[in-house]
């Protein structure tokens, strides 16, 4: 205080007062507005509002993008859109074919699990949203902006897509635009199940736009290059099955007592131009775990736990089983055939059908 | 001085509005490592050039709006870039009657600092972002600061070099 106060060996004779008293009210505003933004989510409010004001700003970046994209397409010749239109027309019936076989499925599935009806779809609704072109991004962080805000229902930690898989989940809100937080983000982490062993973890992100890794899985556990990841709905964000990225490296270091596994988003993280906010079914057993969702939205993305590290989808406790939803316990794939000797861990992950979530918790 | 020369606060806000703005401009990914930190540089510009405009507030306030835009905690830019504001202003005597050479050292030392308070608040606030990369645009901005300095000096007519006392 002194320091500031009385430093000053030639006083600025403008208006006011004394450039270290001010520089001295300043930082105490900065440093009491990072405490309330860091500790409780006090500011949440006021980050809404700022959001609105820099969205404008945020637009005129935009619109050069949004001009080329406009020009673009206005510019499209006939034979560019016929050809895209068979296309299109191909890929549609391509869907409504394995869609006629879809129903069939569920209706096999639901009579496999003794349910009278079939379920609802998972995905309640889902809206569009467009890429806006601004760099959010500081070093290493994998952030996007997209024109949807909560005036069109959007919230907080709501799952995002695109059509190959999983693309990250809400992470600031503002009334017309929504900050994305891509699940290659090394804050973001996603629980996922590998399908080929049923064998749970956790995927984080890698930092660019081309890799997650999954850095709490032992040596010797049993993951090949190719194996896909999915999701496996015990995070609070995510539905059980949707997939999210492919396996494309494992190391195995005599040293290290976990495996270097690196994996590729399935999603097109990088060049995704529109992406989809979806909203699911509550009271489907492969929703993510509401119950434990709205206990937990505080801590899942925004208060960074200092100990957990990537606190935001650790995975969390599984919500009351229903009758209705202990048959979703059961479609957790069988043990798998060869668990990984000698691992307490891997061996209570596999072995478990639908274990304890805490068991989950990396060591 | 100041009496007669009106303070260039307008002036101020839009070249710090284009800073801002060259600051979030998407860039491919190398690029973007290297960009640098033109809001920081105007700032600093001003706090040298104009003293007692307010350069201060200007710090705060652009310190903010980086906040906003990069998702970072708020108040941590904030409190980065009214450091070293508060430290141009009160030896703006000094940086301004350096040559341009010794003036981009300085500057590399200013940003250093402003890169380090952030590296600290982010590290304490539980993202750390260990990558040396980090470091890359102080040096830029280092670079930079001369071409910067001097499409700023255009845009006010007064310069570093007028003597403000």
């Amino acid at each position: 205080m002194a320091v500031f106060g009385t430093g000053t060996s030639r006083p600025l004779p403008g208006r006011g007062p004394s450039p270290g008293f001010r520089f001295t009210i300043y930082a105490i505003l900065s440093i009491v507005l990072m405490f309330l933004d860091q500790r409780r989510n006090y500011l949440e409010h006021a980050r809404y509002y700022l959001s609105a004001v820099a969205y404008p700003l945020q637009l005129a970046v935009n619109s050069p993008t949004a001009a080329w994209r406009w020009l673009e397409e206005s510019l499209a010749t006939r034979e560019a859109l016929r050809a895209e239109n068979v296309q299109l027309r191909e890929r549609e019936r391509t869907l409504e074919l394995r869609t006629l076989r879809f129903d069939a499925l569920a209706r096999e599935n639901a009579e496999l699990r003794g349910l009278r009806t079939a379920l609802p779809p998972l995905v309640d609704h889902w809206l569009p949203a467009e890429v806006v072109n601004v760099d959010l991004n500081s070093l290493g962080q994998q952030r996007m902006l997209v024109n949807r805000g909560a005036r069109n229902g959007v919230f907080k930690g709501q799952a995002v897509m695109d059509a190959d898989g999983l693309l990250g989940q809400t992470l600031h809100v503002g009334p017309w635009s929504a900050e994305i937080i891509l699940v290659t983000d090394p804050e973001h982490a996603v629980p996922v199940q590998i399908t080929r062993t049923g064998l749970r973890t956790i995927a984080v992100g890698g930092g660019d736009a081309e890799s997650l890794a999954l850095p709490y899985l032992p040596a010797n556990a049993d993951v090949k290059p190719g194996d896909l990841l999915i999701s496996s709905g015990l995070g609070g964000v995510f539905p059980e099955g949707y997939p999210v990225a492919r396996v494309t490296e494992v190391r195995h270091d005599a040293v290290q007592p976990l495996a270097h596994i690196r994996a590729t988003p399935l999603a097109r993280v990088d060049r995704a131009r529109e992406v989809m906010l979806v909203w699911f079914r509550d009271d489907h057993p492969a929703a993510p775990a509401s119950a434990s969702a709205s206990a937990n939205s505080e801590s899942n993305s925004e208060s960074k736990d200092l100990k957990n590290g990537n606190a935001a989808l650790l995975p969390q406790r599984a919500p009351p089983k229903t009758p209705a939803a202990a048959p979703a316990a059961t479609t957790a794939p069988a043990p798998s055939p060869a668990p990984a000797p000698g691992s307490p861990s891997a061996v209570a992950r596999a072995s478990g059908g639908a274990p304890a979530p805490s068991q989950e918790r990396p060591q | 001085m100041s009496a007669r020369q009106p303070q260039p606060r307008g002036r101020m806000l839009l070249t710090a509005l284009v800073g801002l703005i060259l600051t979030v401009l998407p860039l491919p990914e190398w690029l973007a490592i290297a960009r640098p930190a033109f809001l920081v540089l105007t700032v600093i510009y001003w706090s040298i050039a104009a003293p007692r405009a307010g350069g201060l507030a200007l710090g705060f306030a652009a310190g903010l709006a980086l906040d906003v835009f990069r998702g970072a905690v708020l108040g941590q830019h904030a409190l980065a870039l009214t450091t070293i504001t508060y430290v141009a202003v009160r030896e703006h005597q000094k940086i301004r009657s350096k040559p341009a050479f010794q003036q981009s050292l300085i500057l590399f030392g200013a940003l250093a600092v402003y890169e380090f308070i952030v590296f600290a608040i982010d590290g304490w606030s539980g993202h750390p972002v260990t990558t040396p990369l980090r470091w890359i645009h102080p040096l830029t901005g280092a670079l930079v600061w001369p071409l910067a300095a001097a499409v700023l000096e255009r845009s006010h007519g007064a310069g570093l070099r007028a003597p403000a006392d």
